[in-house]
């Protein structure tokens, strides 16, 4: 919740550097933990190949930019599965909603909706969008009704619904994979027409700045008008400094992956460009599924920390007794948290179609384990109560920086899931001591 | 005590079972401004599953709740809280994972522009109450669960107290305390009942009946055994009324 500003001041002097270093700056320790392990992980794939493959391929702009595009999926579901967690609940049937999703979407943009709207009408992505996330929300909603209204526990609701959505995705369109997909639409999926380009990009990253410097600001001043304890000035800038520079440096990195030579032709041709000997330098700049995933972080981390929702969410989490005898509506509650993760889902399934530039009915197998395991590396308690937004999201980056690297170095697909599922358990252990530790 | 004030609240028959076990059987309660009732008896009396009627955890299976001579239907804690009807419950019922300003306002969140939590607002607030009613707290920011017990105990207290309840439900708000924080709730009943509050008070300890309570109700296997005006009686006569079920004549 609120960090912690008002212990007593008296005792500094007693801490060593880094402690008053972390503790004048308010960042939170696991969440420094998560980014060391996530850069451990990509520094060692990365330094293996330099040894074992003559040369690192993990740490270039071409594989960041592909392992957030790949991390988008899972890490907008993952936001959503920590709320639902985090009220001791479970959703084993995000995967199967998602292929069924993209399904419903598929055989709209495919069949439908080009006989209503006309062929290539740029309603037809906007319809197709918000069709998919509608029928996602819905599924949710009647999952969370059974759940709360019924008393079927989530497990089991969500366990039939694996199992359900999985077989009505195959049989909307009898097996067929519907493929391809409306033009504007894929764009959602990503790749180098899916990207917001090199100035697109640093308009973004300005923007991302403003939000920052204007956070802190805002957050200074909040916290004078009630006369709590202030960040030392010196705090102030360091994250203001830090929050600008991954910023900049993030959108660094994405304008500094150049269009393959393929496509900078096809787009030269189809523009009356001329190309130079030397090729032409087209940067890709944020993929729009790593923006949406970015803004649905944003939007979740506000709605679970800053509103009414996300409080009732926690305490519900901590205690249900008691947040029902607070006048909280906690079958409702659950209908909606519900809701909004089927929501989510339908979002990603816009993201994971997109991006195939297809719908099938096997898309998002095993999804559902993945964003489970997302959320719990970030640090989300299946005990309830615990959790966090960001570190779901970085779960997802670490789940997938694991797959991506491994095979990048040529781990067959067996060697994988050891290495993934050990993982898993290994995090979640060491954040079990991490929690002791610091009680 | 005048009788022809109108009562707080009224109880009349309240009957409520699980399971076909008659938890509460035809109990009738009342409570007026600036007094303290205390409701005693055996674990499984009764006392616990009455009271959790008035403040809308349970719905009584037949009887009426009457309110300042009103009529009042309540379903839900929601609709208790609307009648100015606080409790504190025996466990507390905090959320241990959320820190105090968020347990005290938990359900009645101060809110600003948009929509958003108002964190700022609801901790001032929070040390202001718990300056008034804990001046030692300064625990503000860590969750709940880090408390020890009498500063949980505060923590419910404040946020009973806060928003001007009128009706207040206190079961065994001392169970878990010590000597010093059991005095301190002693002299905040005290200082509510002067201002007019009602309050039951679900105790066990006899002495702190006698000492803080105006009538006391025994109840025994869900009936209600005597209501007595505690200076009329001795400890005893209490205490055979919980034990034995036995009526003093003092009794009504």
């Amino acid at each position: 919740m609120t960090s912690s500003s008002n212990s007593s001041n008296g005792t500094d002097a007693t801490l060593s550097p880094v402690a008053r270093f972390l503790k004048a700056t308010e960042i939170d320790t696991r969440l420094l933990g998560m980014v060391g392990a996530l850069l451990l992980i990509w520094l060692g794939f990365h330094m293996f190949g330099v040894m074992f493959k003559g040369g690192g391929a993990f740490l270039t702009p071409r594989n960041l930019w592909n392992l957030s595009v790949q991390t988008a999926s899972i890490g907008i579901m993952a936001t959503g599965m920590v709320l639902v967690i985090v009220t001791r609940h479970i959703d084993l049937s995000v995967g199967s909603v998602l292929g069924f999703c993209a399904m419903v979407m598929g055989i709209l943009q495919a069949r439908i909706l080009p006989d209503m709207l006309g062929l290539g009408s740029p309603m037809i992505w906007v319809v197709t969008a918000l069709a998919g996330m509608v029928v996602g929300m819905l599924i949710g909603a009647f999952h969370g009704w059974l759940i709360a209204y019924r008393g079927i526990p989530s497990f089991i609701v969500t366990l039939g619904g694996l199992l359900v959505w999985r077989g009505a995705a195959f049989l909307l369109a009898r097996g067929e994979t519907i493929s391809p997909l409306d033009s504007t639409f894929s764009l959602l999926g990503g790749g180098p027409y899916g990207s917001v380009g090199a100035v697109g990009s640093w308009i973004v990253a300005l923007l991302a700045c403003a939000a920052i410097l204007w956070m802190i600001f805002s957050g200074r001043k909040s916290r004078a008008t009630h006369g709590f304890a202030q960040r030392p000035m010196w705090a102030e800038y360091f994250l203001s400094v830090l929050g600008c520079g991954l910023v900049l440096g993030a959108t660094l990195l994405v304008n500094s992956y150049p269009w393959p030579k393929g496509i900078v032709k096809q787009y030269a041709e189809a523009n009356g460009l001329e190309v130079p000997a030397e090729g032409l330098f087209i940067a890709h700049g944020w993929a729009i599924p790593v923006l949406i995933l970015i803004g649905v972080g944003v939007v979740m981390t506000v709605l679970s920390t800053r509103t009414r929702f996300g409080r009732y969410v926690f305490a519900i989490g901590g205690n249900p007794d008691a947040a029902e005898l607070s006048g909280i509506n906690t079958r409702w509650m659950t209908v909606k948290i519900f809701a909004l993760m089927g929501f989510l889902t339908g979002l990603s399934s816009v993201v994971a179609s997109a991006r195939l530039n297809s719908a099938t009915n096997a898309l998002g197998t095993l999804d559902e384990l993945y964003v489970i395991a997302a959320a719990v590396i970030g640090g989300t308690s299946l005990a309830g109560g615990v959790g966090t937004i960001y570190g779901a999201i970085i779960g997802a980056l670490v789940m997938q920086s694991l797959q991506t690297g491994m095979v990048l170095i040529g781990f067959d697909a067996a060697l994988q899931n050891i290495v993934v599922g050990t993982v898993l358990v290994l995090a979640v252990y060491l954040d079990i001591i991490y929690r002791k530790r610091t009680k | 005590m005048t009788n022809n004030v109108t009562p707080l609240v009224e109880l009349r028959d309240i009957s409520i079972s699980f399971g076909g076990i008659k938890a509460v059987d035809h109990v009738s309660v009342d409570l007026r401004p600036g007094e303290v009732v205390g409701l005693l008896g055996h674990n499984g009396a009764g006392k616990s599953t009455l009271i959790k009627c008035l403040s809308g955890a349970y719905k009584a299976d037949s009887g009426e709740i009457w309110i300042n001579g009103q009529k009042a239907e309540i379903n839900n804690p929601r609709d208790a809280r609307s009648y100015n009807i606080e409790t504190i419950y025996q466990t507390l019922a905090l959320a241990d994972n959320l820190d105090a300003a968020s347990n005290l306002f938990l359900g009645r969140e101060i809110v600003g522009a948009g929509g958003f939590l108002n964190e700022a607002a609801m901790e001032a607030e929070t040390r202001k109450i718990m300056g008034r009613l804990n001046p030692n707290f300064r625990k503000f920011n860590v969750p709940v669960s880090a408390l020890s017990g009498g500063q949980r105990q505060s923590v419910a207290i404040a946020r009973a107290v806060y928003f001007n309840a009128k009706i207040l439900i206190m079961d065994e708000p001392t169970a878990a305390l010590g000597p010093h924080e059991t005095q301190m709730v002693a002299e905040l009943i005290q200082e509510l009942k002067k201002q007019g509050l009602g309050i039951f008070l679900i105790e066990h300890d006899i002495h702190a009946v006698m000492e803080l309570c105006d009538r006391a109700v025994v109840m025994k296997n869900g009936q209600r055994v005597g209501t007595v005006n505690v200076n009329e009686v001795t400890d005893d006569d209490i205490l055979g009324m919980i034990i034995m079920g036995k009526k003093p004549p003092q009794a009504y």
